[in-house]
């Protein structure tokens, strides 16, 4: 309020009495002062100043109502979503701001400080802040209660291969790792031919099957068995599993392509060698270099086994090479530029002294490696016996025109295997698993090896693999070490393999709220 | 003197009563205690008229008047016209009045020398003011609000207007007028300075809610304390204003 005599500047905005206190103020829609504003209306009385939060105590994450969980940490963004999710009343005024008070962290407290806007009457807005004070309160999450209930599983992915050696298991171990493809397991179980992967939903477990689908030739069967069901709201609770079979053919396994087969991919070569296994199957006949892929369809249409795997190779001695020219291959097809087509006369390793030891002439796509004197592993057909439909059809063809070859070369041998053991600087992760952290009982050592050993002899091999830096091997001098052998460069290691951060992995449930496995039928 | 009342539970009391130096008027249908109080402290010096307007009970608004005549809307019966003239004093004259504004409590304010009156008044209405009322007309608006009868009382020793009023409208309206003007609020905080309260020279009747602080500026600004202190506001009030204004 104002009176001013004539004489007095004149003011723009004049003065009043705030009706309740007396102090001057300028006039407003309530001409009130906001202190006696303040005192008459509260406008954050329909908002409860005392919350709680639950937080699941196992894995640490907040509940989202209505019904998912969220990994937060103290003063974040995150918790803030979680938080004003759980005031009530916010949806009567205008939030402004918002943000954390400081609490002790282990104070089961949370305070958080509000500054909301509400009109109070006719073009008057009141702005107000306060503290909610959460109490967290535990409550275990569905995950986690399942989890203690040992009721943890709904979907589970059987990953099986029959197959001698586990190189492929190896192989695909390392990729789940490089694509962190795991992360949603809640448990890895090792069986006999294959791994149990068990997932908590459906939906993860047809991701991973997804991305094995992607990454090695398979195929799966689902099936799917009824836990419980309420027929009068018509949910079904169902447990699924994927069984999903590795096509049975490793690296470096000699196989006999069945005919069609074979006259599909090309007219190529039945009797031919695996070189690798990645999302296709590749093939090289050893009489010509020519290579070919299988996928696993064409595999599952005409399925077959190897003649000859790793473990049954014997170890040969070259005693003499002879490169061969194109037109001396006679080759129709495709061939690969990094193997040389040779004459190679060998002998076995261990008739090597005998007066009357025979020596075998074989054609071989090593000729790029194999110089007089060098080990080489080799299937020793003329000597074997091969139980094998496709092979005795073809065995009975080659037979009448005499061309089965005697000798299959298969890998040259760079070193002795301990030899290279203890010159290799690096490592890889692994899987844990439930029962044993390895994938195979009795041979595993020497498969392993021979895993670690393909990796070191092949760049392309190695490329969808994480190769860890060993700081507990031991320097070994360059100069002692033989200048053939494969060996993987400093460049392509990584630092820091922290077995640790595995373990987070497996330890944390994904952070999403799994699906549902209930279906309306 | 400024005395708080309530016309049927409303504290709007300006609508339903028009007080001038000579006479008041009341609607009918109000409590006997509401009339009762006007009476008490008004019927020793003046007429306490009960009346409506047209029928209605809103005379405060349609009618406008001070201590020289009392002018009418065109809704008046003749026998409400007839009533009125039995009951004002000879001294007072009556005039029907034929404005489209026919809330005349709305759009004229006036005391015994000058009237405030809306800017869009028929010309011979400004004349009927001017002859009736024996008074100075100015066409004028409180704070961008034309319906100059609803935001401020006028008496002839002051005026209280509406609380947005601009300082230098404050100014230009207190030499129109010649008394003094301050801005303020009635009935907690309410503009409606015409329809939450009436005033003459000695005595101010407003709504039941209005505060302390809104009493004392009333009294302050319409001389109402006892003794009628002429220099209440330049001693008294202003210390505290130029105070806060320091």
């Amino acid at each position: 309020m104002e009176y001013v005599p004539e004489s007095a500047a004149p003011l723009q905005v004049g003065k009043i009495l705030c009706f309740q206190c007396g102090t001057p103020i300028e006039p407003n829609a309530t001409n009130m002062c906001v202190a006696c504003l303040r005192s008459h209306v509260d406008i954050t009385e329909e908002i409860a100043k005392q919350n709680t939060l639950n937080m699941c105590k196992s894995c640490g994450r907040y509940a989202v109502p209505p019904s998912s969980w969220q990994v937060c940490a103290l003063e974040s963004k995150e918790l803030l979503a979680v938080c004003l999710k759980r005031i009530k009343g916010l949806n009567h005024v205008r939030l402004v701001d918002a943000g954390f008070v400081w609490t002790e962290p282990h104070s089961r407290r949370v305070k958080v400080k509000l500054t909301v806007q509400k009109e109070v009457t006719q073009g008057a807005v009141l702005q107000q802040e306060f503290v909610i004070e959460f109490v967290v309160q535990t409550q275990m999450c569905d995950n986690c209660h399942r989890g203690e209930a040992k009721d943890f599983w709904r979907a589970v992915v059987q990953l099986r291969q029959k197959a001698e050696h586990k190189k492929t298991f190896y192989y695909l171990e390392q990729l789940i790792l490089k694509h962190k493809a795991h992360a949603r397991t809640v448990n890895i179980k090792q069986v006999p031919d294959g791994v149990d992967f068990f997932f908590p939903g459906r939906s993860d477990a047809r991701k991973f099957l997804d991305f094995l689908v992607g990454i090695v030739p398979c195929r799966f069967k689902t099936s799917e068995q009824l836990l419980s069901h309420d027929a009068n709201n018509n949910v079904f609770n169902y447990k699924y599993t994927f069984s999903v079979e590795i096509v049975p053919i490793n690296k470096d396994d000699v196989v006999c392509l069945p005919r069609e087969t074979a006259q599909q991919l090309g007219n190529f070569a039945e009797l031919c060698i695996c070189t690798r296994v990645t999302s296709v199957v590749t093939f090289i006949d050893p009489r010509t270099a020519q290579v070919t892929e299988m996928n696993g369809n064409s595999y599952w249409r005409e399925p077959f086994r190897s003649i000859c795997n790793q473990k049954r190779l014997s170890e040969f001695t070259v005693i003499n090479v002879e490169s061969l020219s194109d037109a001396e291959i006679n080759s129709h097809g495709p061939q690969s530029d990094k193997h040389v087509v040779a004459d190679i006369w060998v002998m076995k390793s261990s008739d090597l002294g005998k007066s009357d030891a025979p020596q075998y002439c074989t054609r071989s796509h090593l000729g790029h490696l194999l110089h007089p004197g060098d080990s080489v592993m080799g299937f020793d057909l003329a000597n074997a016996n091969v139980n094998e439909e496709h092979f005795e059809k073809y065995e009975k063809r080659q037979l009448k025109k005499d061309r089965l070859p005697d000798v299959i070369l298969v890998k040259k041998v760079f070193a002795d295997r301990n030899t290279r053991k203890r010159a290799r600087q690096w490592k890889l992760r692994r899987l844990r698993k439930e029962n044993g952290s390895v994938t195979d009982g009795s041979a595993e050592g020497n498969d392993y090896q021979d895993f670690l050993e393909d990796l070191e002899e092949d760049a392309n091999f190695r490329q969808g693999v994480n190769i860890y830096k060993d700081p507990t091997a031991m320097p070994v001098d360059e100069d002692d070490q033989d200048e053939g052998v494969p060996k993987i460069t400093l460049q392509e290691m990584l630092e820091g393999l922290n077995l640790a951060e595995e373990e987070e992995v497996m330890a944390v449930p994904a952070e999403e709220e799994e699906s549902a496995d209930v279906e309306i039928a | 003197m400024a005395v708080r009342t309530q016309f049927e539970s409303t504290n709007e009391i300006g609508v339903f009563t028009k007080l001038t130096n000579s006479y008041c008027l009341v609607a009918i249908g109000g409590a006997q205690n509401y009339y009762s109080l006007f009476e008490a402290d008004l019927s020793e010096t003046m007429p306490v008229i009960h009346t409506s307007i047209g029928g209605g009970r809103i005379i405060g608004r349609l009618t406008a008047g001070n201590r020289h005549g009392l002018l009418v809307p065109y809704a008046t019966t003749d026998q409400e016209l007839q009533h009125l003239r039995n009951s004002l004093p000879d001294s007072v004259g009556l005039q029907r009045v034929e404005e489209r504004l026919s809330a005349l409590g709305n759009v004229i304010a006036c005391n015994d020398y000058v009237a405030l009156v809306h800017p869009d008044l028929d010309r011979e209405t400004e004349e009927i003011i001017s002859d009736v009322l024996k008074v100075e007309v100015f066409r004028h608006a409180i704070a961008e609000n034309v319906l100059v009868g609803s935001y401020c009382a006028l008496s002839n020793q002051g005026g209280l207007v509406h609380s947005k009023t601009k300082i230098e409208d404050q100014d230009e309206l207190s030499s129109l007028l010649q008394v003094p003007l301050v801005a303020g609020t009635v009935n907690r905080g309410s503009d409606v300075i015409g329809g939450g309260m009436v005033v003459n020279d000695w005595i101010a009747f407003c709504g039941l809610d209005t505060t302390s602080t809104e009493i004392s500026v009333i009294e302050s600004v319409f001389r109402l304390t006892e003794g009628h202190q002429p220099s209440t506001i330049a001693t008294k009030m202003r210390d505290s204003l130029i105070d806060t204004l320091a």
